[in-house]
């Protein structure tokens, strides 16, 4: 129990209430976040902060949504009720820059809009990932023309591609848990190392 | 709205009726609606100059999506084209689908049989219903009524599954062949068919009696954004939006293509030319295009559903397997070598958004020499700042998305 | 709708421009004529305002280019159609790619503004009068008209895809 209030799931704890009320024991089927290693003692439970912040950052993910094109509404249809974006976390769509943790990139990229995905980018704020949705977010795809991007990783650095054209809802969740992992297990000095720094300066990101 | 005078600078004195020059520098703001912005629902950029809160001017940049369709087109075989064109107003695929293979029916001369032509029908029908619940859903997002898009939302899954069993894909669904459809309807088909007209009409109420008679949402879109008919003429509109100025003009009465004039239906149409009757025209469509899909089910007739036209249209597996005919023509039709005949056609339809038309210049090689689209967003598109001129930012906000400007339609 | 059929139709615009009709022919069910490009504003002016034709709607302006007519290489192409009578008419002018030139209908239709630059964007046809002639899809320093059939489809610059893969 005091492990659930650290996790901060609801307080009720659904299986000893079931229990009591009826008397076949019944298994919930309510899904809680798997705890990171660490001490569990009366009362309290160490680990390291790293862990902690990781489980955070990973179960409230704020995407913005870049969406340009057929993935787009793709996007919208996994934000809609039958695929439901908001249980990973997803929530609140974040139209501003400065407030969001996951640059969702959905379509085609032209290359008249690509300083304009640049700058979008530069505004985010540390930590931020970068999923591509879509053939033409990650290659170009169909369109291999004198006007369109080849991949968005040409202007800036991507975590996730997520293949598809467009990619099914289900593709798309999947990407986002693909960088929940990303975000879980990331290591907190990440973005402060050389080789990050290296990569940043490669796009010419400062 | 009236059109503003200039901002001339100056101070009026209410009691003795005389003016002075002010001290107070007056000048108008300029506000970038730019090209990524959660309300204009595609990429177009609109630099506005406003007098506080009333939009003066806009000035509008696009083509942060072109992709160069046309230019692509005259590379690609014509089958290979139908996949392009899903991707022009990708809300109602299939329209784009069929009525490009309808210019290269055309275009080669082939009749395709009647219930080939009603099941093109019912496809169509169901990408206009598709294409106008997200422009209405948005229309509702604009104002704050976010309830009705997560409604209706998750009805236009089931049209995704409808469009799953007919052709594999939900969204750029690549739909029919150039000769008809690639396969006939199987009963699953008719079974979701008949489950979502029986459905869906109690959910479309429901929304309605959200949305069309709420007092807010009236006062928000009344009266905004309007053009006269004359003007929306001049500038070239179709579709719902020329619909709600009050001219009834529609490709499928006008110029009847796949058997519309069996069918029973009429062309709602608006006074003002504003956003609410824009948003009424619309509903008032979907309404008309589940009749249209309810007669088209119950009047379809026997037969094939694809012509006989064996240069553009693949023939069964288990032919090419042991028919040597079979397999030549499969050969032939995969790599592009089927034989057009020269010319130049134009044809259109009735998409989403307007009349979409094709230009097709043959000069009887494996691709086209030239193809063009007659987009109607790129040409409604422009009388946007005459329509907002006066308005307050708000209003310019619903307008947008009241006319469905679909990005991808937009640059092409 | 009642509407006037294709060869009154020709045969009006015949009677009315005489030679500047240069040819003239019905395709799948359009009437196509080909026309000097000066007389295009003319034209379409009067097809707007004849009691009879009522020729009020824009649908379409275009260009193509023909590298093989020399002298003729670039062309206009514009659909107009008549929605009280029912009836289409395509028109077509052709220029010199080295001096293409063609009066602008903006100040007949205002759905001829972005058409006008959409053709100038992809093949350099300068339309005199048009009140903001410059490329609207393409970037603004491109400094070629990329549908003329002498550019290629790709990006000669890309990097990640080698051309002997696609088949080209």
């Amino acid at each position: 129990m005091g492990l659930n209030s650290l996790m901060a799931v609801p307080h009720v704890d659904y299986k000893n209430t079931h229990r009591e009320m009826t008397t076949d024991i019944k298994k919930t089927d309510v899904n809680l976040v798997e705890a990171p290693d660490g001490h569990l003692g009366e009362g309290f439970f160490a680990t390291s902060i790293e862990k902690v912040i990781g489980l955070a950052r990973a179960n409230s993910l704020w995407p913005l949504p870049f969406a340009t094109s057929c993935c787009g509404i793709e996007f919208m249809a996994t934000m809609g009720s039958n695929y439901d974006l908001a249980r990973f976390g997803s929530e609140r769509m974040s139209f501003s820059p400065r407030q969001a943790d996951v640059l969702l990139v959905a379509g085609t990229i032209a290359k008249k809009l690509g300083p304009v995905l640049k700058q979008v980018y530069l505004q985010m704020a540390e930590p931020r990932w970068v999923i591509a949705i879509g053939a033409c977010a990650s290659s170009g795809g169909i369109f291999d023309t004198y006007s369109v991007l080849q991949g968005i990783d040409k202007v800036i650095p991507v975590d996730v591609y997520v293949p598809g054209c467009p990619p099914r809802p289900e593709q798309i969740i999947d990407g986002i848990m693909k960088v929940q992992e990303l975000a879980k297990n990331e290591p907190l000095r990440r973005r402060n190392s050389p080789q990050y720094q290296a990569l940043l300066t490669s796009y010419g990101i400062q | 709205m009236d059109q503003t005078t200039l901002k001339e600078n100056k101070i009026k004195n209410t009691a003795s009726g005389e003016e002075r020059e002010s001290d107070l520098h007056i000048e108008y703001t300029t506000l970038n609606l730019g090209p990524t912005h959660p309300a204009t629902h595609g990429i177009f950029q609109n630099i506005l100059t406003m007098d506080g809160e009333i939009v003066i001017d806009s000035e509008q940049t696009c083509g942060y999506i072109h992709r160069a369709f046309e230019k692509i087109a005259e590379r690609r075989p014509y089958y290979q084209i139908t996949t392009l064109t899903d991707r022009l107003n990708y809300c109602s695929s299939p329209i784009n689908n069929i009525g490009w293979h309808m210019t290269v029916e055309k275009l080669i001369g082939v009749d395709i049989p009647k219930r080939a032509q009603y099941m093109r029908v019912i496809i169509m029908e169901f990408a206009r219903i598709s294409d106008h619940l997200v422009c209405n859903a948005v229309i509702g997002v604009d104002t704050g009524a976010l309830t009705g898009f997560t409604y209706l939302f998750q009805w236009r899954e089931k049209i995704y599954d409808i469009f799953e069993h007919i052709c594999g894909a939900r969204l750029t669904t690549n739909i029919g062949r150039i000769g008809g459809l690639e396969r006939d309807f199987s009963p699953e088909v008719y079974k979701k068919i008949n489950e979502f007209l029986a459905d869906f009409p109690k959910i479309f109420k429901e929304f309605s009696t959200l949305l069309e008679r709420n007092r807010i949402f009236f006062d928000r879109t009344n009266k905004t954004g309007p053009i006269t008919a004359e003007r929306a003429l001049n500038y070239g509109f179709t579709g719902p939006n020329l619909r709600a100025a009050g001219v009834d003009y529609d490709v499928r009465v006008a110029n009847p293509y796949s058997s519309y004039e069996d069918f029973d239906f009429q062309i709602p149409i608006g006074v003002n030319g504003d956003t609410y009757d824009r948003f009424m025209v619309r509903q008032e469509e979907i309404w008309q295009s589940l009749k249209i899909i309810r007669q088209a089910l119950d009047n379809m007739p026997a037969g094939k559903y694809f012509a006989d036209v064996p240069e553009f249209y693949l023939p069964p597996k288990e032919d090419v397997y042991n028919n040597m005919e079979a397999l030549i023509w499969h050969f032939k039709i995969v790599m592009g070598e089927s034989d057009v005949p020269k010319g130049e056609v134009y044809h259109a339809v009735e998409g989403g958004n307007g009349e979409l038309g094709f230009y097709l210049v043959s000069d009887g090689g494996r691709t086209p020499y030239k193809l063009h689209f007659r987009r109607p967003c790129f040409i409604f598109y422009q009388a946007y700042p005459e329509m907002i001129r006066g308005g307050m930012l708000s209003d310019a906000i619903v307008t947008l998305s009241s006319l469905n400007v679909i990005a991808g339609e937009l640059d092409a | 709708m009642a509407g006037i059929t294709n060869e009154f139709l020709l045969e009006r615009l015949q009677q009315q421009f005489g030679e500047k009709i240069k040819a003239a022919e019905e395709t799948f069910g359009i009437v196509s004529v080909v026309i000097e490009p000066d007389s295009i504003l003319d034209i379409v002016k009067w097809l707007n305002t004849d009691n009879i034709l009522k020729f009020k709607f824009l649908t379409d302006i275009c260009g193509s280019h023909y590298p093989d007519l020399t002298g003729q290489e670039l062309c206009a192409v514009y659909h107009v159609q008549s929605m009280e009578n029912n009836v289409r008419l395509r028109l077509k002018a052709f220029m010199p790619v080295s001096k293409p030139e063609i009066p602008s209908l903006t100040s007949l239709y205002s759905s001829a503004n972005w058409m006008e630059r959409e053709t100038y964007d992809f093949y350099g046809i300068n339309f005199i009068g048009h009140p903001n002639l410059k490329r609207i899809l393409n970037v603004e320093e491109m400094d070629y008209f990329p549908l003329r059939k002498e550019f290629p489809l790709e990006d000669a610059t890309r990097t990640d895809k080698e051309d002997q893969y696609f088949g080209r």
